[in-house]
């Protein structure tokens, strides 16, 4: 089973975040775009979802908004951790399990995956 | 005088004519129009009225007729000594609906149809043929003169020759003064301005003529009157009053009605003021060249073998005097007098035939989508024009060759006149009266040309006979009087009993109340793009004009830019400024294809009859002042739509920088963290490295294009002024862009000649903003196979511009204002790497060197124009500081 | 203002007056040169007829020359009464 499905258009970071996920055990998958974004999530059922919010074609808000009315009650519920670039402004994210400021320290990133995943 | 000396005399004055033409045409392509546009040479051109047959066959004409000859010249006095009101009218009238011949005129008027358009090319066509046909002999008459020195055995088709390349070079002058370009107003002045030197000539050589007949042959006006006198018994000379009216009437119609008179007279007038001279000047002009008509008929009967042709009396007489310079100078007015004749008629019926045959031929033909050939439709008219003039000039030559030459001068030309004055009963009704109709056009014109055709103009070539008359009767006044009587009752008939529709209801008030037309609104409420209206009239004028009608437009309306909001007036400005290329008919039809028009309703026409009533009842101030208000009105509008994006740009500012800042710093900050792990295989360990090299780069160049903007916004930037090049920096930046995605291979479509363009700037900052423009089309771009044109132009008052255009799909209209705007390309899916400022640092650039970059909508593509000054503005302090 | 009114109406009146002269002078242009042909065509028709109808032409071009520089000054003069008023109403203003 999918563990973790990384949705980031920046590629350099998608590869960052997946290289320290990857090390820990963790099975990632990686998606490039807003566009198709809930497919991706609808087919890989993974049990965390890392969300960038500045996505080209979808923002990350409107997929998030969009998995939390799905049908699919389990998948609905599934844990959410949005990236923002934007600063303090955008942290507050009601829909989301949690939210990360880029740029953030491995180590944040590793313990809250942890604790999400946990 | 010898043959070849003639010949060579012919040739130079020839050449002249060519110089002339060519300077003219270069004086008013370089502005310089306001001695072309004098009422004096306006007034010289409309003595294209006097052709060959005025020069040579006015006489023939008296020495068999006597006076009657005069009705040719007095019917045209009689109609411009009411020019004030009748003339000025039809030239204003015609010129506030661009129209570009006398079938466009009726056309335009009776509601925009092109069949009924397509119907009066037919006559004139009819009816102008044999007259050129007749110009051609003349030549060759006059040539044959000289070369056999006989006075009675000239043959009259013996110059077959002669004729053929007379009509060549005709040909040729025609095509090249006449079909230049195809501008939004129908005027040739180069051959306006030769005709008027010809006309100069013939009146000087006809009345040099004159004065040696009346006092180097006679002795005298008195003893020349005793000697006209002197023919009383003559009963062929006696006036027939039925004649001389039908004359009067069809000679005042042929004035206006001609297609080459209404050529010179209204299409090629810059204003109808210039008829206030003319009104007085061109009956002067025709009374000079009548004086002496009847005293050289008369000298010429009495001094010349009975038998002699006395269409050539003005040739022979001073031949056989042994005044061989007159002679020659006789030779030059009457050549003067043909080409110039040919050279007028041919354009006239050019533009018609292409316009109103060709021209909608070829667009019903082919229903090939809008934009997807952008130069057809200007090479296709100016193609039609040339094919058309050497047709008309083919078939004159055809009909002398075949009908072997007319015995008399006159009956030809008289048979153009009554065959055009078939057109005038619509013409006039149709500038008086509204309630006048299509289909009453339609009858009235076909009546009449059938009748002419049947009683005038076959039995002139040959083919059947007018009908038997009562003695007494004149066959030819008979035919005048009674088709131009069945052709008025058949168009009052069916116009009372008909009903017009819309269109032509809308065009009626206008034509007949002399007010601005309005097209029907509409198509405004429709489509709300200029852009595929831009596209269309890039098709037709060329991309240039048709820039720079657009760009005044909006700037009339207060907009910035080159596409004005679709308003009734913007929409009939433009129909009819393309009217005056090709049509009123084409023009509508092509407007409403492209901005899908709706059919007008009974409703809408309401509507509009209410607008032009109120805008006619409105006095100028107000007018003014509305005008006025809407301007500013749409600037505050422009103006406050761009503060309130800008107001959601500034809010979105600082997150972008922050955006843009931190995007960079997490990668920095993840893989520097990664790095420090132990156990990494050297391959991970130098790509890790790169990417924080490379994404340490991005960030640094992201912080030198803000520190870069900040600069140039506040004016402080360090120019450092040079000449250079514009051919090596579009190389330059042609080969820096390569490096943008060098995968795709773009083909560069460049005029390297006109790229060697001088100019005093900051090269490095020019460079920087070409490497932007075409990096962004080379990122853009996605056609296949992607070409760019880059086309630099030379302004008139010194500096260039730069066009840089790709193939691809272009900037939506919406985004367009938005583009050079900070971030602008923020939410773009296809932000490739940068920050979405380089326009922005483009604008701000050219801003600082005095010039501008626009976005230039309607080219096919992405297309943005970059326009230098001719040297950038002194800073303030700089120039403080010189004066210091 | 009470001499305002007075020099328009004298502008504008005079402007009429003229233009319908230039209506009515084709029509007796025409008359002239159509009546005598019909009354008595063979006194016209040689010597005497040429100067007649020679002497009517000249007649008619001064004639069109004078009327013509008439209306252009008379319009001037219209043009520049109204524009006084025009000013005139602006300083009102």
């Amino acid at each position: 089973m999918l563990d973790i499905l990384m949705i980031e258009d920046e590629p350099n970071i998608a590869e960052a975040v997946r290289f320290i996920l990857t090390r820990e055990g963790w099975q990632v998958a990686l998606h490039g775009d807003g566009l198709g974004g809930i497919e991706a999530i609808r087919s890989g059922k993974p049990r965390l979802v890392i969300l960038d919010v500045m996505l080209p074609h979808r923002s990350g808000t409107e997929i998030l908004a969009e998995l939390r009315n799905d049908h699919d009650a389990g998948l609905a519920a599934t844990p959410v951790l949005m990236l923002t670039a934007r600063g303090q402004a955008t942290l507050h994210l009601p829909q989301a399990d949690a939210v990360l400021a880029k740029p953030f320290a491995n180590d944040e990133l590793r313990a809250m995956v942890r604790r999400m995943l946990n | 005088m010898p043959f070849e000396a003639l010949v060579a005399g012919c040739l130079a004055y020839v050449a002249l004519m060519f110089g002339v033409a060519f300077a003219a045409d270069r004086a008013a392509s370089q502005g310089r129009v306001r001695w072309l546009d004098h009422p004096v040479v306006y007034t010289l051109s409309l003595s294209v009225y006097c052709s060959a047959w005025t020069f040579y066959g006015a006489v023939g004409y008296a020495s068999r007729s006597g006076l009657e000859f005069a009705t040719i010249y007095l019917g045209p006095t009689v109609v411009f000594t009411g020019a004030w009101w009748g003339l000025r009218r039809l030239v204003r009238v015609a010129r506030m609906h661009h129209v570009t011949s006398i079938a466009d005129l009726i056309s335009a008027r009776f509601g925009k149809s092109n069949r009924l358009a397509a119907f009066v090319t037919l006559i004139a066509v009819i009816a102008a043929t044999p007259y050129v046909a007749l110009q051609l002999q003349s030549v060759s008459l006059s040539f044959e003169v000289f070369a056999t020195d006989s006075l009675t055995d000239i043959p009259l088709a013996g110059g077959g020759g002669t004729a053929l390349w007379v009509a060549a070079g005709l040909a040729l002058f025609t095509i090249l003064f006449g079909t230049r370009n195809l501008a939004a107003d129908e005027r040739h002045h180069g051959v306006v301005t030769a005709i008027a030197l010809e006309a100069v000539v013939k009146l000087l050589a006809f009345l040099a003529l004159g004065v040696f007949v009346v006092w180097g042959l006679a002795d005298g006006p008195a003893d020349m009157l005793g000697r006209i006198a002197s023919r009383a018994q003559d009963q062929g000379w006696i006036l027939k009053p039925d004649r001389w009216t039908a004359l009067l009437i069809v000679s005042g119609a042929a004035i206006v009605a001609l297609p080459r008179m209404f050529q010179v007279l209204v299409v090629e007038a810059a204003d109808e003021d210039r008829l206030g001279t003319a009104g007085w000047a061109f009956p002067a002009y025709l009374f000079a060249m009548s004086l002496f008509v009847l005293p050289i008929a008369v000298m010429g009967q009495q001094l010349l073998p009975a038998d002699a042709n006395p269409d050539l009396y003005v040739l022979t007489l001073p031949a056989q005097s042994g005044q061989n310079w007159l002679a020659f100078l006789v030779f030059l007015g009457g050549f003067s007098a043909a080409t110039s004749m040919v050279v007028v008629c041919t354009i006239a019926l050019a533009t018609m035939i292409s316009n109103h045959w060709l021209v909608p031929l070829w667009l019903g033909l082919r229903r090939k989508p809008q934009g997807d050939d952008p130069e057809d439709l200007r090479g296709f008219v100016l193609n039609a024009r040339r094919v058309a003039i050497l047709s008309v000039m083919a078939v004159g030559w055809l009909y002398y060759q075949a009908t072997g030459g007319t015995t008399t001068l006159a009956s030809m030309g008289l048979v153009a006149f009554t065959g055009m004055a078939q057109v005038l009963p619509a013409m006039i009704g149709g500038l008086l009266w509204r309630g006048a109709n299509r289909n009453g056009a339609y009858a009235g014109v076909g009546c009449g040309f059938l009748l002419w055709l049947a009683m005038i103009f076959l039995p002139s070539v040959g083919i059947g006979s007018p009908p038997p008359l009562p003695a007494g009767v004149d066959p030819l006044a008979f035919a005048i009087f009674l088709s131009l009587t069945v052709n008025m009752l058949a168009f009052i008939a069916l116009s009372i009993f008909g009903m017009p529709d819309p269109v032509e209801r809308l065009q009626g008030l206008s034509f007949v109340s002399a007010v601005d037309p309005i097209r029907h609104s509409r198509l405004a409420r429709g489509a709300d793009q200029a852009e595929p209206l831009l596209v269309m009239a890039r098709r037709v004028w060329g991309a240039e004009d048709a820039l720079r009608f657009f760009r005044s437009e909006a700037a009339f309306q207060g907009k910035s830019g080159y596409l004005p909001d679709l308003t009734p007036r913007f929409l009939t400005r433009l129909e009819r400024r393309l009217a005056g290329s090709i049509g009123a008919a084409t023009a509508h039809a092509m407007i409403d294809s492209v901005a899908g028009g709706a059919e007008l309703t009974v409703s809408d026409l309401m509507e509009v009859a209410d607008e032009a009533q109120r805008a006619k009842e409105e006095t100028q101030r107000l007018e003014n002042a509305t005008a006025e208000l809407a301007r500013t009105a749409r600037q505050l509008r422009e103006a406050n739509d761009k503060l309130t994006a800008l107001s959601v740009q500034k809010d979105a500012f600082l997150g972008q920088i922050s955006h843009e800042l931190r995007t960079p710093m997490t990668s920095v900050r993840a893989f520097s963290d990664i790095l420090r792990t132990p156990d990494l295989s050297e391959a991970d360990r130098d790509r890790f490295a790169k990417i924080i090299y490379d994404e340490a780069g991005r960030l640094t160049r992201l912080l030198d294009d803000l520190l870069d903007l900040s600069v140039l916004e506040s004016g402080q930037a360090q120019l450092s002024i040079t000449p250079a090049n514009l051919h090596d920096l579009i190389e330059r930046a042609l080969s820096a862009a390569s490096a943008t995605r060098p995968e795709r291979v773009f083909r560069v479509d460049r005029e390297p000649l006109d790229e060697y363009v001088a100019v005093i700037t900051d090269a490095d900052r020019l460079l920087q903003v070409l490497i932007n423009v075409i990096g962004n089309a080379r990122k853009y771009c996605d056609a296949e196979p992607p070409v760019l044109t880059i086309r630099v132009r030379r302004n008139l008052r010194g500096g260039a511009q730069i066009d840089i255009i790709d193939n691809g799909s272009g900037i939506e209209a919406g985004r367009q204002a938005l583009i050079f705007e900070k971030f602008a390309r923020l939410n773009d899916p296809a932000r490739a790497g940068g920050a979405g400022l380089g326009l922005a640092i483009c604008r701000e650039i050219m801003a600082n060197l005095g010039g501008e970059i626009t976005y230039l909508p309607g080219q096919g593509g992405a297309a943005f124009r970059i326009v230098l000054p001719r040297r950038p503005p002194v800073p303030v302090d700089a120039a403080h500081r010189l004066r210091a | 203002m009470p001499d305002r009114p007075l020099f328009l109406e004298r502008a504008s009146f005079r402007r009429r007056r003229l233009g319908d002269a230039a209506r009515v002078l084709p029509v007796l242009a025409a008359l002239a040169i159509l009546v005598p042909v019909w009354w008595i065509p063979a006194r016209v028709s040689f010597a005497a007829g040429a100067v007649w109808l020679f002497g009517l032409w000249a007649a008619l071009i001064a004639a069109v020359w004078a009327l013509h520089r008439a209306l252009r000054r008379a319009d001037a003069a219209t043009l520049r009464a109204s524009q006084a008023i025009a000013q005139d109403d602006d300083h009102a203003l």
